[in-house]
């Protein structure tokens, strides 16, 4: 597969966002998983919030760690910084990133088995930490880059190629990212951009840390009848828990539109998300009765999407650590470093 | 994400129904997605050819072009080229791929083909086609009956054979050589003509038991311009004669001022002729403005490139004689409205001229056909022909060429030539002409192993190759050299690049669709979608990007296994680049090459057989 090009001819029609780029700006390398992943169209759905929201390529930092997923920040925006970290750290250097320059926006790339088994307490802390990122997990329920074994998202009797059912129970990041502190969570599906790219431009406008959790079946290995993430399996057990529209700052916001049972939060940029609640009592900022609606439902084996959960007024790592608004990364050395006399008169004022 | 201003609405007499699932068994579905080989009146299979002559294989390319347009070197030359405006790659970058250049390539270049033609049996199988003049219709009439056994005589009232090919088309831009050289083999095939013959009564002719007639005899006379002064001097030419004049040595010279009427590709071959014998200040007059004329956008460049001058927006008025001697014209000069329907006179203006060349269209002339031979005559006294079987209305007497239709051009005329051949196969068959021989297709996957497919299928930016010509001093030193100097080994190597390889279709298997949406993201040029079905105006509105071009199909599929949803893919920029089926984890997508099965005299129907997806 990497000898194939995707060809340089473009539509004739193809339009330039205000920054004057077309889509095909925000594509990276052609992708060398499998035919089929979904992780590949949840690149084309980055691609295209990316373009939508003009995201400078500059601006941009692409984070990961080791699985397949974690390949996929090569494939969009060629131009933007990233880092490819250590199996599971992807959250904690993130954090660190962002630490010194909250100026730029990072989106990290993670699968189940990165977050949700050997980098589990690096995700949880960025989650409590709030660092303002978009996090999303490519799950596909099974370890692709070593053939198939169950990871720790695979549910309870979902079985593997050879027909073995999983019987440990899993980890639902999205339960799990509530019960810390989660101020946006999501989950959607690769197979369903009309949802995943609105998630996606409002996660990006997201004041702290958005989760995002997409069942992403692996096409190789995990899309057979007896395994629960399935396209086929998927499609047939989502079920929609809102449906989001994100308006961008600049947009004028017709309050009139609004019709019965639909939400407006407005983010910290300026730019608004509309939700309509598809069970109309869903109420989406309502942590306890979201967490209760997920627990139901999962009863039922129904996967719940949409953008379930959203806070927009919990400080993020930066706010509540009162740092400079000036990113470290862009401070002069004397003043983020001022010296063995300030550190000697900073120890005094403690004696 | 698209600029929707430039959306074209579809019509609203669309029904407003689901769209049913394209008809891919049916030959005509991926032969319309080979925009080239639609658009060519003898669907010559263009990139087939254009993939041998980059593989090298010339003589391959040639034989493959003759079987459907007989005449690749001449055509390579001098061809209308109806395939290059319909190129696909026109659309996406402005410039289609030289096909006419690049079948030169494959004649210039060819080796020997004599073992390659189609074997002439001994035993004949007793009957005789009489054909009315040795045009490229009626050396197609020969060319495809001579392989079946019968006896062919065309009827030449020249000395020579080629009809328009050989007296309308200068040498400068088809030498004599080349067009000898494709006559002769279809006169070494047996092909009997008869010099000097000119037909001066059909039914003198009927008389002579011929089994099946062909009329060929092309549209022979140039229209007049009866304006004031046109009978008072003898240095006003009609256009196609004093080409013919030319052809056949009658004419060397021409006044240094002359005045050409009329703007189509005859007038550019007067305009050119008369630049090589004696012509200084050339004026070419054309009544309509530059995006009205008829002449093909290259013949005027090529025009230009030598001097001569384009006036537009000037209607004759008169000639102007003075003691017998042409002086010049008199035009009024117009001014038309915004789509140059009408137009209005601004003043007059006098042109001095030593010559004046009419070349402002060609007419039938059946002046030797009697009107009681059973050959009735319609509408502006042309012969009434059936424009499937090209039969007239006395059965066995077939027309074909500028003479069954009107001017036209050679590729049609020897279209017509295989339409007519088989009508006369069959009549003397016994089977009826109205029953046509079917097209068939033949589908076989391109795939060859992982990201491995037995076409070439980079997508290559590199511009249309501009053509070089001989020098403006050196060109004009004979009438005789050839202008066009042919590729270049390696402009040659890059046009054939250009080619995106339509006839390599991509071909959908519904049922293993597994709705990954790979395909629909990784398309270059955004031509698929996965919707719910709707009628095809509501559809039309919901793709990936908007349909530009709706004289190009939407491929609907069956409703995919999972969603009922349907694949939707619009043909119009499709570059053919196989990476949906790269991407498809089920192979629901797969490239396979189409080749069109065209019927020949002789051939029955051709069926269909395509490997399943």
């Amino acid at each position: 597969m990497p000898s194939i090009v995707k060809p340089v001819a473009t539509h004739p029609s193809l339009q330039r966002n205000e920054l004057g780029l077309t889509i095909r700006d925000y594509e990276g390398s052609m992708s060398t998983l499998c035919a089929g992943c979904g992780h590949d169209s949840i690149t084309a759905a980055i691609v295209r919030a990316l373009w939508e929201v003009a995201m400078p390529p500059h601006m941009l930092a692409k984070m990961s760690g080791i699985g397949c997923s974690s390949k996929t920040p090569a494939y969009f925006v060629n131009g933007a910084h990233g880092f490819n970290s250590a199996h599971g750290r992807m959250p904690a250097i993130t954090t660190g990133a962002n630490a010194a320059n909250r100026d730029v926006t990072y989106i990290g790339v993670s699968g189940d088995g990165d977050s949700l088994s050997i980098g589990i307490g690096h995700m949880c802390h960025a989650i409590r930490r709030n660092v303002r990122m978009v996090y999303i997990i490519e799950n596909n329920g099974v370890y692709g880059l070593t053939k198939g074994q169950f990871s720790a998202s695979a549910d309870v009797g979902s079985k593997s190629k050879r027909g073995e059912p999983n019987q440990i129970p899993p980890i639902d990041p999205v339960l799990l990212a509530l019960s810390i502190g989660a101020t946006f969570v999501a989950r959607s599906f690769s197979g369903d951009k009309e949802q995943l790219v609105p998630i996606l431009k409002a996660a990006l406008a997201h004041r702290g840390l958005s989760l995002i959790d997409v069942i992403s079946p692996c096409v190789t290995f995990n899309d057979h009848s007896g395994s629960t993430k399935s396209y086929l399996h998927t499609r047939k057990h989502a079920t929609t828990a809102t449906e989001a529209d994100f308006v961008p700052p600049a947009s004028e916001i017709l309050a009139h539109i609004a019709q019965n049972g639909v939400t407006t939060v407005t983010m910290h940029d300026g730019s608004v998300v509309r939700f309509r609640s598809v069970p109309e009592s869903y109420d989406p900022s309502d942590r306890a009765r979201v967490t209760a609606y997920l627990l139901e439902r999962e009863k039922k084996r129904e996967i719940v999407t949409g953008l379930l959960f959203i806070d927009e007024s919990l400080p993020d790592l930066h706010e509540a650590n009162k740092t400079s608004d000036v990113p470290l990364a862009r401070l002069p050395f004397e003043k983020l470093c001022p010296g063995a006399a300030t550190l000697d008169k900073l120890q005094e004022d403690f004696r | 994400m698209y600029n929707t201003a430039k959306q074209v609405g579809p019509p609203s007499s669309w029904p407003r129904a689901c769209v049913k699932p394209t008809d891919v068994q049916n030959a005509n579905y991926f032969h319309k997605v080979v925009d080239c080989q639609w658009a060519c009146p003898a669907h010559t299979n263009v990139p087939e050819y254009i993939r041998l002559i980059a593989q090298g294989r010339y003589t391959d390319a040639y034989m493959l072009n003759r079987q459907s347009n007989v005449f690749p070197a001449i055509l390579g030359r001098t061809c209308d080229r109806p395939c290059e405006p319909a190129c696909r790659r026109g659309r996406l970058d402005g410039k289609p791929v030289a096909i006419c250049r690049l079948k030169r390539v494959a004649a210039d270049l060819r080796g020997e083909i004599a073992h390659l033609l189609p074997k002439i049996p001994n035993q004949k199988n007793g009957k005789r086609i009489a054909c009315i003049g040795a045009g490229p219709a009626s050396l197609t009439v020969a060319n495809d009956l001579l392989p079946l056994g019968y006896q062919v005589t065309i009827f030449e009232k020249q000395d020579k054979p080629g009809g328009l090919m050989r007296s309308n088309i200068p040498a400068f831009r088809l030498p004599e050589a080349v067009l000898t050289e494709e006559i002769d083999i279809i006169v070494n095939l047996g092909a009997e003509i008869r010099y000097n013959s000119p037909i001066a009564s059909m039914q003198a002719l009927l008389n002579q038991g011929f089994d099946a007639i062909f009329v060929g005899s092309g549209a022979p006379r140039g229209k007049d311009l009866d304006i004031p002064g046109r009978h008072d001097t003898d240095r006003i030419h009609i256009g196609i004669d004093w080409l013919e004049s030319i052809a056949f040595g009658h004419i060397d010279s021409i006044g240094e001022r002359v005045l050409i009427i009329g703007v189509g590709n005859t007038a550019m071959d007067c305009c050119r002729s008369s630049r090589r014998l004696g012509g200084r200040e050339i004026k070419v007059m054309a009544r309509r403005p530059r995006p009205y004329f008829k002449a093909s956008p290259w013949e005027l460049d090529d025009a230009e490139e030598e001097g001569v001058e384009i006036v537009v927006n000037h209607a004759p008025k008169n000639f102007v004689i003075e003691g017998g001697t042409l002086k010049g014209m008199i035009f009024e000069r117009l001014e038309w409205d915004g789509d140059a329907r009408r137009s209005r006179t601004l003043d007059e203006i006098f042109l001095p001229a030593d010559d004046v060349i009419l070349a402002i269209g060609q007419e039938n002339a059946f002046p030797w056909i009697e009107r009681d031979t059973g050959i009735e005559f319609g509408k502006w006294d042309m012969p009434v022909v059936d424009d499937l079987t090209m039969q007239s209305t006395r059965p066995g007497v077939f027309f074909g060429g500028d003479s069954a239709f009107g001017p036209k051009n050679i590729i049609w005329a020897v279209e017509h030539g295989h339409q007519a051949a088989i009508s006369i196969h069959d009549f003397c068959e016994g089977i009826p002409v109205t029953e046509r021989p079917t097209y068939g297709m033949n589908l076989v996957s391109q795939k060859m192993g992982i990201s491995e497919w037995s076409y070439h299928n980079d997508y290559n930016p590199v511009a249309r190759q501009k053509m070089k010509h001989v020098d403006l001093v050196q060109r004009f030193e004979n009438l005789n050299i050839e202008v066009e100097l042919g590729f270049t080994a390696e402009q040659t190597a890059r046009e054939v690049e250009r080619c995106l390889n339509c006839d390599i279709e991509t071909v959908f298997a519904a049922p293993r669709c597994i709705e990954c949406d790979a395909c629909v993201d990784v398309c270059p040029v955004q031509c698929l979608t996965i919707a719910r079905n709707a009628d095809e105006l509501e559809l039309r509105t919901r793709l990936s990007a908007p349909p530009l071009n709706l004289d190009q199909a939407l491929f609907a599929s069956e409703p995919l296994p999972q969603t009922t949803r349907v694949m939707l893919k619009d043909e119009d920029l499709c570059v053919h680049c196989g990476l949906c089926a790269e991407r498809c984890p089920t192979a629901a997508w797969d490239m396979q090459k189409f080749d069109l099965l065209i019927p020949y005299a002789g051939a029955k129907a051709c069926s269909s057989s395509c490997v399943p997806a």
